[in-house]
């Protein structure tokens, strides 16, 4: 089924020395992913008990005040919480009724801890269970840290969705389980390539909302959309679940060969999977080639933000025709990442972490054509003759799976498409 | 703890970010955690500028908690200082440091760097992103200034504008030109474009001119105490206060220099009959305790509108913005609850807000036209071209700022006219309001998804509000109103009818009320 595929290369960069530096972070907190995580969930509030801080990252992140009433709040914890943690607790209570009191049509809870309010150890399992009791069958009342102290950016969504999954019923039914949070339009198309290849039932995490058949049980087999599902992966598996290991399903070579993992282990033969694959793959090829013919022959640099990185760096030096310098990730899972790291070919530094002052350093010396990179160092980067993609827009974007793949390849181009029409091409 | 849903100021190290980032020369170094830099874009995306803030983050992280989050302190304090070669250095905590009480200030203290390290206190639990910001550049003063011989001419100092400040950047050339009109040189414009050895001839001038008191006035207060420079008390945004800015001035410095008006255009424009339908507007105005007092004087004064309620976010204005409002014959509303000043909007029904982006959001969703005078600020903020607030031209560019989200004097009559027209359905919208979207039916429930939020339960519930009920025919009639003044008859008609003891309102009750409060 796999027989249109390009051989992966001689020498990945699975077994490549991976950097490691250590200093200053210039990324997110896992708070962030509370901005698409509230829109998917949609009858779930994320309540942050945390400071003023996380509040402003919040209202920054989300870039403009899109919703009317969002369905996310920060309790601020103030002077007199910080003096006697029962009375946090109770202040933790009194907000949390008022908040339930003014939106009934809230199902689920997340009560999400921050860096304060891990650092004064103020247990939220402890509050969280005793909500449930109080508020249920209504109301079910989690809680995960999207804390800074503990969490990298995507990693909110990981800690969030491994919340969950000790709560999901027991199933011993076969069933496939897709874990990630897509967007409904990208997550319907896969229901549906699936559905063609005659799998199913299939079940996702995060459902929509709280009345999904969602369970989990030691007949669940569970494919990962996202690259940074870590201690998701690691719940599910506590749960009996087995995880089926892909390379992730960007472009049309990452999408090919993620469901063909599933259809493997589900025995769909090669026939029907080319039958059903065949066109998209063509649209997708088409797209591909179209989008982007600015990125062939261009170098590449990615600094850490999602984990993304590596399997996104795989799509544009196979499919695009790009070379990587560098490709930075915040963290590196062999489980998760391996199968990636064996299609991209050696020859990039791959490095965990950051310090962003001497990466800075060497992305100058690379002059990379093209610099992956977040919303805080792309103007200066800019500034200084580089072209830059920020790197969140990859992550609030559809991007997966087939009918993405030529918008992913176009999301790279852009900018220096837009240089050459500004007459500015960079050298 | 307190549920918020949006902030109008961020916590204090934000505003000393601010401070350091309009400043060269000057780093920050902050003990913040992992995710604390996300503030850098507010200044590289927001104010677009080209380069990163000046700030160090030591980004320590739970496995730091347990060892040595002091060191860690030292080795990004010594790093920057290497790296980044600055004139003089502050330290401090976000948040998070705040706990682990590692003190920034005396770990900086004990490192005998040889340029000035300047310790910050900014209690991030109790106070907010402008005290931060005027803290901070307070102790900057405090540190570096020294007292000097003042400079033969007349000069001053100009303080309070900083980065990320709501048009601060041309504010700052339109009073420096002003200022050189009338004969005076400008020392040291601090914190925004001033470096530390700039802030160290600040006792050069003669007094300062305070721009921005919330992010200036302890500043101010510092150099009249310990250099004996006054600082000037009026704020020159409008016509009028720009006026009495200068006589300020003259007072301070004898200058009697004859000042050319000839650009200012906003007088006159205001006295055009086209002007007329500007006439007793009924306007709210929310923001930062200066801007709202300035944006008041010019909505009543200037432009003729009636100031309809008024408050501010930053409870540091609190007295002043009380006392103003008492002035205008109306309540001030002293909140930072966002969701509180929804509510008060909503109650109020006025034809215009004048307030924050996020007023702007409330007006889009109540349909209330909105012109913005003050921070919080958003990327339209930040206009590629000249647009202060400050000085003439700025009385200028707030006239034009503020009449174009309302409709314009014959459009008003042919809606009036025409109001059954096909084409001034409400779904239409006014013409210049951008695009040719229809208007959301339900705004809070398609913005807010599936789930409509309670407030918008409230605005859509046509038939049931107070003790009043609307009858068919008169609630028929309601809607041929344009929806721009409908708000306003509606919460007449309801007034007048509570007045009047009546518990339903008719078709009459309604054009009683109207002839009622015709004007």
């Amino acid at each position: 089924m796999t027989d249109l595929m390009p051989p992966p290369p001689a020498l990945g960069c699975r077994s490549s020395p991976v950097l490691k530096q250590r200093g200053q972070r210039e990324v997110f907190c896992g708070l962030t992913g509370i901005i698409w995580l509230h829109r998917k969930i949609q009858d779930a509030f994320f309540l942050v008990v945390g400071s003023r801080t996380c509040a402003h990252l919040l209202q920054s992140a989300a870039g403009v005040m899109i919703f009317a009433e969002p369905r996310f709040g920060t309790a601020i914890l103030e002077e007199s919480d910080l003096a006697g943690l029962n009375d946090a607790h109770a202040e933790l209570d009194r907000t949390v009724q008022q908040l339930l009191a003014r939106r009934p049509d809230i199902r689920q809870l997340f009560l999400v801890g921050s860096c304060p309010s891990e650092v004064i150890k103020l247990d939220l399992s402890r509050a969280a269970e005793r909500l449930t009791q109080e508020f249920a069958p209504k109301v079910r009342v989690l809680e995960y840290s999207g804390s800074g102290i503990e969490t990298t950016f995507t990693q909110g969504e990981d800690a969030c969705l491994a919340s969950m999954v000790p709560v999901l019923p027991t199933t011993d039914a076969r069933e496939l389980m897709v874990v990630g949070a897509l967007p409904d339009v990208v997550e319907d198309q896969m229901l549906s390539l699936l559905a063609d290849l005659g799998i199913g039932p299939v079940r996702v995490l995060p459902a929509r909302n709280i009345d999904s058949e969602t369970a989990v049980g030691p007949n669940t087999v569970f494919a990962l959309t996202q690259p940074f599902l870590g201690e998701t992966h690691a719940a599910l598996e506590r749960r009996g679940a087995r995880h089926l290991a892909a390379p992730f399903p960007f472009g049309e070579e990452g999408t090919t060969a993620w469901l063909a993992a599933i259809a493997k282990e589900f025995g769909v033969s090669d026939e029907r999977f080319n039958k059903v694959t065949e066109a998209p793959r063509r649209r997708a090829r088409q797209a591909i080639a179209q989008a982007s013919e600015p990125l062939h022959s261009k170098s590449v640099f990615f600094f850490p933000d999602s984990q993304l990185e590596i399997p996104l760096a795989r799509f544009l030096t196979r499919e695009c025709g790009m070379s990587a310098v560098e490709v930075g990730s915040p963290y590196i899972h062999d489980a998760l990442h391996g199968p990636d790291l064996d299609l991209l070919p050696a020859g990039p530094q791959i490095s965990e972490g950051q310090d962003v002052d001497l990466q800075l350093d060497r992305c100058r010396e690379a002059r990379p054509d093209l610099t992956v990179c977040g919303l805080g160092l792309a103007n200066p980067l800019e500034a200084e003759g580089l072209s830059t993609k920020w790197a969140i827009e990859l992550v609030f974007t559809p991007v997966h799976f087939y009918e993405q793949a030529g918008d992913l390849a176009s999301l790279f181009a852009r900018p220096l498409r837009r240089k050459n029409i500004l007459g500015m091409a960079a050298e | 703890m307190k549920l918020t849903v949006w902030t109008y100021e961020g916590p204090p190290h934000v505003g000393a970010m601010r401070v350091a980032t309009g400043m060269t020369g000057l780093h920050y170094v902050l003990h913040a955690p992992q995710g604390d830099t996300y503030a850098d874009l507010l200044f590289t995306m927001i104010e677009r500028r080209d380069h990163r803030p000046p700030v160090t983050y030591t980004t320590f992280q739970a496995r730091d908690l347990g060892s040595d989050t002091a060191g860690l302190f030292k080795t990004s304090c010594q790093d920057a200082y290497d790296r980044f070669q600055p004139e003089a250095i502050i330290v401090g905590a976000s948040c998070t440091a705040e706990l682990i009480q590692d003190d920034p200030g005396g770990l900086a203290e004990t490192m005998g760097l040889d340029i000035p390290v300047i310790p910050l206190e900014l209690p991030s639990y109790q106070r907010k992103e402008n005290f931060g910001a005027d803290e901070t550049f307070f102790q900057i003063v405090r540190h570096l200034a020294k007292p000097m011989e003042r400079t033969e001419r007349i000069t001053c100092n100009i303080l309070g504008p900083t980065a990320l400040g709501f048009r601060h950047r041309d504010d700052i050339q339109e009073i420096t030109n002003l200022l050189y009109e009338l004969g005076v040189e400008v020392n040291v414009t601090a914190p925004m474009t001033a470096t530390p050895s700039d802030i160290a001839k600040m006792g050069q001038a003669h007094f300062n001119v305070l721009l921005y008191p919330e992010t200036g006035e302890q500043a101010a207060r510092y150099c009249e105490r310990t250099f004996g420079q006054p600082y000037t008390k009026v704020v020159p945004i409008g016509t009028g206060a720009t006026h009495d800015f200068i006589a300020e001035i003259r007072d301070l410095t004898g200058s009697t220099v004859e000042l050319d008006t000839d650009r200012l255009r906003q007088t006159w424009w205001s006295r055009s009959v086209d002007s007329t339908y500007l006439t007793g507007k009924r306007v709210f105005i929310f923001g930062d305790g200066t801007h709202v007092k300035a944006a008041a004087r010019i909505a009543r004064d200037e432009m003729g509108f009636e100031v309809a309620g008024m408050g501010c976010y930053n409870r540091e204005m609190a007295r002043d913005i009380r006392a103003v409002a008492k002035e205008y014959g109306v309540e001030a509303l002293i909140t930072d609850d966002y969701l509180e000043v929804e509510r008060a909007i909503e109650a109020l029904q006025p034809e215009m807000i004048l307030g924050t982006q996020m007023e702007r959001h409330i007006g889009k969703r109540l349909g209330i036209p909105c012109a913005v005078i003050s921070a919080p600020v958003h990327v339209q903020d930040f206009p590629a071209r000249y647009s202060p607030q400050m000085g003439f031209e700025g009385a200028n560019v707030i006239f034009d700022t503020w009449i174009h989200p309302l409709v314009m004097g014959l459009e008003e009559h042919l809606l009036h006219m025409f109001r059954d027209d096909f084409e001034f359905h409400d779904a239409a919208g006014p013409s210049h309001h951008g695009g040719h979207a229809p208007k959301p039916l339900e705004p809070a429930a398609s913005e807010g998804g599936s789930m409509p939020s309670e407030v918008a339960h409230v605005a859509n519930d046509p038939v049931q509000d107070g003790n009043v009920i609307w009858l068919a025919a008169a609630e028929k009639e309601l809607k041929k109103i344009p929806f721009f003044v409908r708000g306003k008859a509606r919460r007449n008609t309801e007034t007048y009818a509570t007045q009047k003891g009546l518990a339903e309102i008719s078709l009459d009750t309604l054009y009683e009320a109207k002839a009622h409060y015709a004007r």
